[in-house]
């Protein structure tokens, strides 16, 4: 054990590279997914029928599929359409496909709730649609969506570690390469295991203090 | 076109149906500026429906409004008929007609001070120090000035109601129009609502007022409309219509309220 912590501490370069790329994966899915899972679900609530029901059953398969085998779509098959990616950027698409799908899922459905009252008080008083949801839409599911959000966030970290079967050099890749070229399994991946949990506590983190926010707010 | 002879609100032959039942058939109202009408009638009689009809929260089927000698929720074509507004020219219109709803609708997010200058600064595009300081001012005016910083939840219903009828009056809108205010109150926040909405009577404010209350109507009300199965039965002085109802139906709808 004390060895093996040796070992992972002599590399702590390559981990703290895997974990930089965790970190970075994460927040750039995070950066494109959360405004398209705006955009995608004031779509969703607002586009005539017919279009939303095609829309709504693309983002439903898009969820059903497993992440691995979207990893390997992207990856793998996409190449042979023409679009190629690097391991990396083939990561991020999928990262942000996937997510995407679930937030426009949670956005639609925090928008879905509120009480419908309050948006016709919003419209008798002369706000246009764009002004209502930027008024009065976006900011309260900005808040009430936040503890659903956090959780997908977490999930989303936890899904980047299977990037590494794409050879997306991210932490998981980094422990799993320690470990096989140093035959010491528990250490590197203990320590994986502490910096994935170190993530989920910042999102944990953040998740808090918009709902004291909210709390705050709506009592 | 001289604008005071106009009356401030013109319905004729509203007819609104929802799933093929018939709400509203052929109901016509006008109502002069100053002029402070109460609407009553049984409960799913239409006058809800009748309300939002004016606002074009619900179009009606066939019928006009015209609020302040203008068409509402149409614009006339020159060479006659009309179309139906675009989205903004019906969010512009609405700008002149306010509404206080039963269950507040006030929102959440925003302070009370914020949901009372809302759709003057955003809306209105009136300067924002311009539309802080008439706020606070309506505010006061309803006895609230002390709470134009927290947020509607830790308001009581009575208060939530009075923000409701200030954000209403930052638009200084032509009518107010008030959906059951009081219905969702408990019985002791009644009257403080009242009388604010009997205060504005007294200031001259054009308002038309759906409500179950009827010791208000009678003594605030200019006129009484009475509403049944979605005709306009009944309209009278509050004192005529009370005392000497010309209908069996209103007969019965007051012996049933007073007792």
């Amino acid at each position: 054990m004390m060895a093996g912590l040796a070992i992972v501490w002599s590399q702590r370069d390559l981990v703290l590279s895997g974990f930089y790329n965790t970190v970075l994966l994460t927040l750039a899915c995070l950066a494109i997914s959360l405004p398209l899972g705006v955009l995608g679900a004031v779509f969703l609530l607002e586009a005539p029928n017919r279009l939303r029901r095609i829309c709504a059953a693309f983002v439903d398969l898009l969820r059903c599929v497993p992440f691995l085998l979207l990893a390997y779509v992207v990856y793998y098959g996409l190449p042979e359409l023409g679009l190629r990616f690097e391991a990396w950027g083939a990561g991020l698409i999928t990262l942000v496909i996937y997510n995407t799908a679930y937030l426009i899922e949670i956005f639609r459905s925090a928008g879905m709730v509120l009480p419908r009252e309050e948006l016709e008080a919003a419209r008798a008083f002369g706000l246009t649609t764009p002004l209502i949801y930027r008024r009065i839409v976006l900011p309260q599911i900005a808040l009430s969506a936040a503890p659903v959000v956090g959780n997908q966030v977490i999930v989303m970290i936890k899904d980047s570690a299977l990037l590494m079967i794409i050879t997306v050099q991210e932490l998981t890749f980094a422990a799993n390469f320690l470990s096989t070229n140093y035959f010491t399994p528990f250490a590197p991946f203990a320590v994986a295991m502490l910096l994935y949990w170190s993530l989920c506590l910042i999102v944990e983190l953040v998740v808090g203090r918009l709902i004291r926010l909210r709390r705050s707010r709506h009592g | 076109m001289d604008d005071q002879t106009l009356p401030a609100v013109s319905a004729s032959r509203i007819c609104k149906q929802f799933n093929g039942i018939e709400i509203l058939r052929d109901v016509s109202l006008e109502v002069q500026t100053s002029e402070t009408v109460c609407v009553i009638g049984p409960s799913g009689s239409g006058k809800s429906t009748f309300l939002r009809c004016l606002n074009w929260l619900e179009v009606p089927d066939s019928g006009a409004v015209r609020i302040g000698g203008r068409p509402f929720g149409v614009v006339p074509l020159s060479g006659g008929g009309t179309r139906p507004m675009s989205k903004t020219e019906l969010a512009a219109a609405r700008t002149r007609i306010s509404m206080v709803f039963q269950h507040f609708a006030l929102w959440p997010h925003l302070t009370v001070l914020g949901n009372v200058v809302e759709a003057p600064i955003h809306v209105l595009k009136r300067p924002r120090a311009e539309a802080l300081e008439e706020g606070r001012r309506l505010l006061d005016r309803v006895g609230l000035g002390h709470k134009a910083d927290v947020f509607p939840h830790t308001l009581s219903g009575g208060q939530k109601q009075r923000v409701a009828i200030s954000r209403a009056l930052a638009m200084r809108p032509e009518v107010l129009l008030f959906d059951e205010p009081t219905s969702a109150l408990d019985p002791e926040m009644v009257g403080e609502v009242l009388a604010v909405i009997r205060d504005l009577a007294a200031e001259g404010m054009t308002m038309i007022v759906v409500t179950h209350e009827m010791g208000f109507a009678r003594e605030a009300a200019d006129r009484i409309v009475f509403i049944d199965g979605g005709q306009i039965i009944e309209v009278g002085e509050p004192e005529a219509f009370f005392e000497r109802p010309a209908t069996e139906r209103a007969r019965r709808f007051i012996a049933r309220y007073m007792k």
